[in-house]
């Protein structure tokens, strides 16, 4: 288990490494930088704030200051804002961290009762109707149901307000200022969910349609239990085990914030920094962005190989 | 069983027959999922639609006038027209040839590239396969959307000229999607490799080439085929997010996700809803037939993989 | 006296893509308070499936009960409300099953796993249940119980779980334990003492047994009364000593002389020649004509329909109704 996990963990991070690299590569040729597009400096302006800034400085040099520094915990100062990145990070996180867990808490929520309903109810007409609904969810574009649903639920309807966290210019405290927030994330939420719901729908689904398929399952009707205990009491415990792997696989969309829901809904998290530095080319930061998305993934993949070998008694190394 | 398979190496003609009698099998299944066949009648007929449709539509040529600014859906122009007066109905077929091209594309490139690495990684093993699956570990770990974004913006950077533009997304598109094409295939040839018949092919010597052409990559075929169509969806659903942030295929040439970009506009958003819906409806439509037919394709093709 | 359980005319059949299997096809039997009946056939033949209906757990839609009657104490099984067989079932209608390692659910505790019916039928508190489930496992022959109770069924081997499932079904004393192939998946020497202890339990709680298997050495050991099935019918039927002393059905014969027997060399093993029909393509015949040393014209056209023909016995051979129109 030691050596395994050990091999595990120096194999992420050299493709952390690599992942870096390629990252920096790639924004370094990519033409055009902040100071560029700024039409407000003169040229002798430009060259003394790429001098200050190191960006005259060959590709290799500069990924080795960003490394050393990024190795000590400091992955540098937002151009653009003038505010270390990390700092930004913790400043916009946790509002994407509060769209996600919520949205993906709905989710499971309500792809672990629907796929349980229609795997019990399997060919039935609500069967079909999931499936259905399940593909639907799967081929919707994200930017677009957004956008339809924000045109039909804020701007006709005048239900929900369009986009942002708090109503602009509102300095509301307390409950009054909860109350505003929810009323801002109900839609992005919505969307949110309904974007995860067809592919975990489906995944319970399958996964009940093989645990009723089990002979324990039989034997537990044989005892006399009642169906919600078949269900419930031995076939959803088995159904849900695998999908703790799911967990870990969760961490970059929790962290990560949503670049296209944040974007649309206008929601103030790090996707929609990520989107705003991207125009301005604040390379620390979106190289921040990037690299962190990378390193959450990389972590999630881990957190879910232990968490399946954790939670299944029967997988040994 | 065993008879089978001697008659089967026995000779290659009657091989061939049986082959194509389980092709015939397969599709008289596909035939019986009702749901399958209603998507793919949608995809071709939407298909059709976007190809043909164009050459009876009498504002094929997209005119700009004047006088026919941001209509609202009538009679004339069944979707309205837009800010240059052109009939919306036209472009949205025309801007559906770009999208499903590309993604169709897209597709047939990552399918190409995921399935030689991938069975190339799955039958050598040993450098060839480290080499080859690191790499797609590097492009799995680096996450989809910047990397997309970053493509975009060099693009831009660099002036392509829109015309070029098109073919470039559908590079990148496949960039990002090879790696778990490449996986999948690699894991079923491992799989095979173990398996009796290719032993049979060991043991009688069977150059490496032949082995690989004849005798493996022929049982991946079922596999690849549902992934491509489903691969098809994701292809299209990408480039329309590229496009809708500006940075895949570029105005004047059309494609469904651009043409959701006038939603970028406040106004056009709030009060010309028929710029911006029917694309997102037309993407929508036929994403989900593409899932729904590669679904059944999938059940009939691939019955483990049901997942 | 009134048998503990009657079966008539039992139909149940399965639809599959090729068309309507008929597994069960009219069979008619009846077990009385404390006989061990035997019903013995090769796979396919129906056997567990008629297990399956009359614990009513045959798999819908594809399979369903089509006709009959199932009879137990006072009621028939088929005719009750779900609620009404669920109350019945794993209390005085237990089942044990062929797979004791894939029988048992992987997730949840042996101890957890006797206490439901416990808990459920006698309506016992947790607490005596969980004392009452550890007394079960000690009864089954399990040292250690308190430490087996807290264990998850991977833990164990194949014959301990086969043991525990005996103390599920047994855990409410049930009038009547149906046991599919109890000892198939198992090691030999563990075979002999898992029928031993249902001959035990069976003696000390005066319950009655239905053995469904395909080993005869099983019957001999057990049975009082045995059913041959073939095909989804029953062939033949008789008291275990007669059956075995004097078989009347080719099929009977077949399987009996298939079977080998201590100290008696032969050069090579019978085997009934062929193989089971396919269940689709049946017509009005004897199904076992086409393996039958001693076919007529008749067995291929019309069914042979089951005699009785003294000491007990009854057989649906053409040989035997040709026999009773010549004497």
């Amino acid at each position: 288990m030691s050596t395994y996990l050990s091999k595990r963990l120096l194999y992420m991070i050299l493709i952390l490494f690599a992942a870096s690299l390629l990252i920096f590569a790639l924004y370094a040729n990519t033409p055009g930088d902040f100071i560029t597009g700024n039409i407000k400096l003169t040229a002798e302006r430009k060259a003394e704030l790429r001098e200050i800034y190191g960006l005259n400085k060959p590709m290799l040099e500069r990924y080795g200051i960003w490394l050393k520094n990024a190795l000590h915990g400091d992955f540098g100062y937002s151009l653009a804002q003038q505010k270390p990145v990390l700092q930004l990070f913790n400043d916009y996180i946790w509002n994407s961290f509060l769209l996600a867990a919520v949205s993906t808490f709905l989710t499971w929520l309500i792809a672990v009762v629907i796929g349980v309903i229609s795997a019990y109810r399997q060919y039935s007409w609500f069967d079909t109707l999931v499936m259905i609904g399940i593909f639907a969810a799967m081929s919707l574009p994200s930017f677009f149901i957004g956008l339809f649903l924000i045109k039909m639920l804020a701007v006709d309807l005048q239900w929900l307000p369009p986009g942002g966290m708090i109503t602009t210019g509102s300095n509301a405290t307390g409950m009054a200022y909860v109350k505003e927030v929810i009323q801002h994330m109900t839609l992005p939420v919505v969307v949110m969910t309904l974007l995860g719901l067809g592919s975990l729908t489906r995944y319970f689904r399958s996964g009940m349609i093989d645990v009723l398929r089990q002979d324990y399952i039989r034997t537990a009707r044989a005892k006399g239990l009642s169906e919600r205990k078949v269900l419930f009491r031995h076939a959803l415990r088995n159904a849900l085990l695998p999908a703790i792997t799911l967990v870990g696989f969760e961490l970059p969309s929790l962290f990560g914030g949503s670049i296209i829901i944040e974007q649309i809904f206008n929601w103030p998290g790090v996707g929609q920094l990520y989107m705003k530095s991207f125009g301005l080319r604040d390379y620390p930061l979106l190289m921040g962005f990037t690299m962190l998305l990378a390193i959450l993934t990389v972590l999630g993949t881990l957190l879910s190989d232990m968490l399946y070998r954790v939670a299944d008694p029967r997988v040994r190394l | 069983m065993r008879t089978n398979t001697v008659s089967a190496a026995a000779s290659p003609k009657r091989s061939r027959e049986r082959r194509s009698s389980l092709l015939g099998q397969s599709l008289r299944k596909l035939m019986h999922n009702k749901l399958a066949v209603a998507g793919f009648a949608v995809v071709v007929f939407m298909t059709l639609l976007c190809f043909i449709g164009p050459l009876f539509s009498p504002y094929t040529d997209n005119r700009i006038n004047m006088a026919m600014m941001n209509k609202a859906p009538s009679l004339k122009h069944w979707l309205g027209t837009d800010a240059l007066g052109r009939d919306i109905m036209t472009r949205v077929m025309q801007a559906g040839r770009i999208s499903l091209t590309v993604g169709l594309a897209s597709m047939l490139l990552s399918v190409f590239l995921g399935a030689l690495l991938g069975a190339i990684s799955g039958y050598y093993r040993g450098i060839t396969d480290q080499i080859i699956m690191r790499i797609a570990d590097l492009l799995m770990t680096v996450p989809n959307l910047p990397l997309l974004f970053i493509f975009g913006a060099m693009l831009s950077e660099w002036k392509v000229p829109t015309d070029y533009r098109m073919y470039l997304v559908m590079l990148m598109l496949s960039a990002v999607n090879w790696p778990g094409m490449a996986r999948m295939v690699r894991g079923q040839m491992l799989s095979l490799r173990e398996r009796e018949f290719m032993q049979a092919a060991e043991v009688l010597g069977l150059r490496s080439s032949r082995k690989l052409l004849h005798h493996l990559l022929p049982n991946i075929v079922p596999l690849l085929i549902v992934m491509a169509t489903l691969n098809i969806g994701g292809a299209i659903l990408s480039e329309s997010v590229l496009s809708f942030f500006g940075l895949g295929v570029m105005p004047p040439t059309p494609t469904w996700g651009n043409m959701i970009d006038a939603a970028n506009n406040m106004i056009d958003f709030q009060n010309h809803p028929w710029l911006w819906i029917p694309p997102g409806v037309s993407i929508f439509a036929i994403v989900i037939a593409i899932n729904i037919f590669g679904d059944g394709l999938r059940d009939v093709l691939d019955p483990k993989q049901k997942r | 006296m009134k048998p503990l359980l009657k079966v008539e005319n039992l139909h149940t059949e399965f639809r599959t893509d090729e068309g309507t299997v008929k597994a069960v096809d009219g069979i008619s039997f009846q077990v009385r308070a404390g006989e061990t009946v035997c019903i013995v056939g090769e796979s396919g033949c129906g056997k567990s499936v008629t297990a399956m209906s009359m614990m009513g757990l045959v798999e819908e839609p594809a399979g369903k009960v089509t006709g009959g009657a199932i009879t137990f104490g006072d009621d028939d099984l088929l005719r009750l409300n779900k609620h009404e067989l669920r109350a019945i079932r794993g209390h005085e209608l237990a089942m044990i099953f062929q797979e004791p390692m894939s029988s048992l659910n992987p997730v949840l505790k042996i101890g957890e796993q006797i206490m439901e019916p416990l808990m459920l039928h006698l309506k016992l508190k947790r607490k005596e249940a969980a004392a009452h489930a550890v007394e079960l496992i000690r009864q089954v022959g399990i040292s250690r119980p308190e430490q087996i109770a807290a264990s998850y069924p991977h833990e164990l081997s194949g014959g301990m779980l086969q043991r525990i499932m005996i103390a599920i079904a047994v855990s409410c004393s049930p009038k009547l334990l149906i046991a599919d192939e109890p000892t198939t998946a198992l090691d030999v020497t563990i075979q002999a003492q898992i029928l031993d202890m249902l001959r035990t339990f069976k003696e000390s709680s005066g319950m009655s047994l239905l053995l469904i298997t395909h080993d005869l050495g099983v019957v001999a050991e057990m049975a009082d009364y045995v059913i041959v099935m073939y095909a989804g019918k029953i062939v033949e039927e008789g008291e275990v000593t007669a059956l075995f002393a004097d078989p009347k059905h080719p099929y009977t014969r077949g399987l009996l002389k298939s079977k080998p027997v201590m100290g008696r060399r032969t050069e090579e093993l019978y085997s009934i020649p062929g193989q089971v029909p396919n269940p689709l393509e049946l017509t009005p015949s004897c199904y076992f004509h086409d393996r039958c040393g001693h076919c007529m014209e008749v067995c291929v056209s019309r069914e042979p329909l089951l005699q009785p023909l003294g000491n007990g016995q009854k057989a649906a051979c053409w040989l035997y109704e040709e026999a009773k129109i010549h004497v």
